[in-house]
């Protein structure tokens, strides 16, 4: 049985006006259990409205969202998310911003259970050097691990992850890629990633799923990545299945961007002016 | 060494001096040469000037004002009366001095005149208390109320009697405004339905403040024997002065970061753990510069407020010595202009400093 069900989704920010704004149209997708599924799409496309669809933030126009049976009416501790700007609070420290979700989602764990579980996250992301440390004394990458972490620590059922190496370089993005597939790999969550990065889609998902541009966003065909875990990033680059497959994707991506641009290019009539008196002045 | 100077001066807000500190260091001396040039001698200059050019009004408007009374004697009294006035002035008696702006030295006399008064009081009170300590502990005994001094206040007592109202009304601002704009902030019908009490209240001027205290007040401590000239001024200075921590606790709360707020969200937090937790935290920057703006604005009006309503402090200090009408007069009122200045200043400066501790945005403004 599907965990995640998406049916018929249509979203619009202001439906009563003329210019309807509609973001996502038609959207249907089913999530297994246990799956890693990638959305890919262009910036501007609808993915974060899609996002804050799943995780309860916003609610469909038309259609529903189904999470294990029932429909989503709210946001849910059974549901993690991880967001693109980390969204730490910089008030607190690392140890805080953890120990918040964690107080919320355990009301009635004792204080000592509750301790331990927030140092156990933090070790396993690595930072138990910066316990007490607040988010500005912390790099992009550390700062999306303690995201990670309190994600983590309130144990969802479901990780939904916002673009969420998007802000890094790419040596720091390549090793926290590697740490959420390990940390995923020894408990098997459900997890949907959302990326504008095909390689990183690739590298970590079962299943790649592009989102076609907005406005009216809807999924296209999806493309099954049947490599086997753990995968190796310098072996990918050999592996037949894997060039193929991204071939196809990145074909089908393309595409979809020529369209886009080819709606949008309009030709302009340049107005017919000459200058009134213009010579040369030779002296 | 050198390094924890510069962060000590900086955070007690003194940053001005960083270049001299660095000169004295022989560090990059062409360019921190510039900078003491820039923070410390042109400041100090723009003070001296300012000093020049008071002292050249001052002259000015007393030849003006002297030869007006001259004349004027010349014209009721007779050529004898007016020589005789002209060699008062000269001789600088305070009885005959023209009465106008005072000059800088005339005020610098007039301040160690209020401090030399200040001793003398102080003198005094601690005269009278020995006298009396041994017939109050009696006094006491027998169930009776202790003698306490009566006499005039010095200045400095006056200053610190303004210091104390204007605590109070700041923290009856504080307590009335920064509740009510947490509520107003998280409720948008509240914030609509109230908000037309906001607007046309917040630009009523202090003296009709004031007059409402007044009112309703005097009914109220009709039967107490409590202070109510202090209790009428420091309720009017909290009432002028919260609109401002009003207005922007309401901003801060409504407008918290949409990042922060889908956190809590998303984290499922308790309502009050999300006030708590997230919204007041995110929102204390515009607090701070509301309470800001509301402790110097209950500065400014609380000399006003003193003065109308009897009050002790600088206000009725300043209104007393205008009454008085001396050339002295004049400049101690000028001098009290210079303290009230000074201590506004002050307020400010410590108001920075708490922000900068508490807030999560260490560089602010």
């Amino acid at each position: 049985m599907a965990i995640l069900e998406l049916k018929n989704i249509y979203k619009t920010y202001n439906p009563t006006k003329e210019d309807k704004g509609e973001i996502l149209d038609n959207i249907n997708l089913n999530i297994e259990e246990g799956e890693f599924v990638a959305i890919v799409g262009f910036s501007g496309s609808g993915k974060t409205t899609l996002v804050n669809l799943i995780n309860g933030l916003l609610k469909p126009t038309e259609g529903e969202v189904i999470f294990k049976g029932k429909p989503v009416e709210d946001t849910s501790h059974e549901r993690g998310v991880i967001f693109q700007n980390y969204s730490l609070l910089p008030w607190l420290t690392v140890y805080q911003n953890i120990d918040m979700a964690i107080q919320e989602a355990f009301p009635k764990a004792s204080k000592q259970e509750k301790d331990v579980r927030v140092k156990e996250h933090v070790e396993m992301v690595g930072l138990t050097h910066a316990l007490n440390k607040y988010p500005k004394e912390l790099s992009g990458g550390m700062r999306q691990r303690v995201s990670v972490a309190r994600a983590l620590s309130m144990n969802p059922e479901m990780i939904i992850m916002d673009e969420p190496l998007g802000a890094l370089d790419a040596l720091t993005r390549g090793n926290l890629q590697d740490e959420i597939l390990k940390i995923w790999e020894v408990n098997k969550r459900t997890a949907l990633l959302i990326t504008n990065d095909v390689d990183e889609a690739m590298y970590m998902a079962d299943r790649i799923i592009p989102l076609k541009p907005g406005p009216n966003a809807t999924l296209g065909p999806e493309f099954k990545i049947n490599i086997e875990r753990p995968r190796n990033k310098t072996a990918l680059n050999d592996n037949e299945e894997y060039k193929k497959t991204r071939i196809k994707i990145i074909e089908y991506l393309m595409d979809l961007g020529e369209k886009q641009a080819a709606k949008s290019t309009s030709s302009y009539e340049l107005p017919d002016i000459q200058p009134k008196d213009f010579r040369w002045d030779t002296n | 060494m050198k390094d924890s100077i510069i962060r000590g001066i900086k955070f007690i807000g003194l940053g001005f001096l960083e270049p001299l500190i660095r000169l004295i260091n022989k560090e990059e001396p062409k360019k921190n040469t510039r900078e003491v040039m820039r923070k410390i001698v042109a400041p100090i200059a723009s003070v001296f000037i300012f000093i020049g050019l008071w002292q050249l009004g001052s002259t000015s408007l007393y030849n003006k004002e002297a030869e007006y009374k001259i004349e004027a004697a010349t014209r009721n009294q007779g050529e004898e009366a007016a020589a005789k006035l002209k060699a008062c002035m000269e001789s600088g008696d305070a009885n005959c001095q023209p009465n106008t702006l005072p000059s800088p030295s005339q005020v610098y006399a007039a301040y160690q005149v209020l401090l030399e008064d200040h001793k003398q009081i102080s003198a005094d009170k601690e005269a009278f208390a020995e006298k009396t300590f041994e017939m109050n502990k009696k006094r006491v005994a027998q169930g009776k109320r202790a003698i306490t001094y009566t006499g005039r206040p010095s200045f400095v007592d006056q200053i610190k009697t303004s210091l104390k109202t204007v605590f109070a009304g700041f923290l009856l601002a504080l307590f009335i405004a920064v509740p009510i704009g947490i509520v107003l902030g998280l409720s948008k019908t509240l914030r609509g339905s109230i908000n037309w009490i906001i607007q046309i209240f917040k630009p009523v001027s202090p003296v009709v403040w004031l007059l409402l205290v007044f009112m309703i007040v005097k009914t109220l401590t009709k039967n107490s024997d409590s202070d109510s000239s202090f209790i009428i001024s420091f309720i009017s200075v909290g009432l002028c002065s919260m609109w401002a921590t009003l207005v922007n606790t309401a901003m801060g709360v409504s407008s918290v970061n949409t990042d922060y707020i889908n956190v809590a969200k998303v984290l499922r937090l308790r309502p009050l753990q999300k006030i708590f937790k997230v919204i007041l935290p995110a929102s204390l920057p515009l607090i701070f510069t509301g309470l800001r703006i509301t402790l110097s604005v209950a500065w400014m009006v609380l000399i006003a407020i003193e003065l109308l309503a009897q009050s002790p402090g600088l206000g009725s200090f300043v209104w007393e010595e205008f009454q008085n009408g001396a050339m002295d007069s004049n400049s101690k009122i000028i001098v009290a202009m210079f303290v009230i200045g000074f201590i506004g200043f002050a307020l400010d400066r410590i108001m920075l400093f708490i922000q900068n501790l508490v807030s999560f945005e260490k560089e602010t403004i």
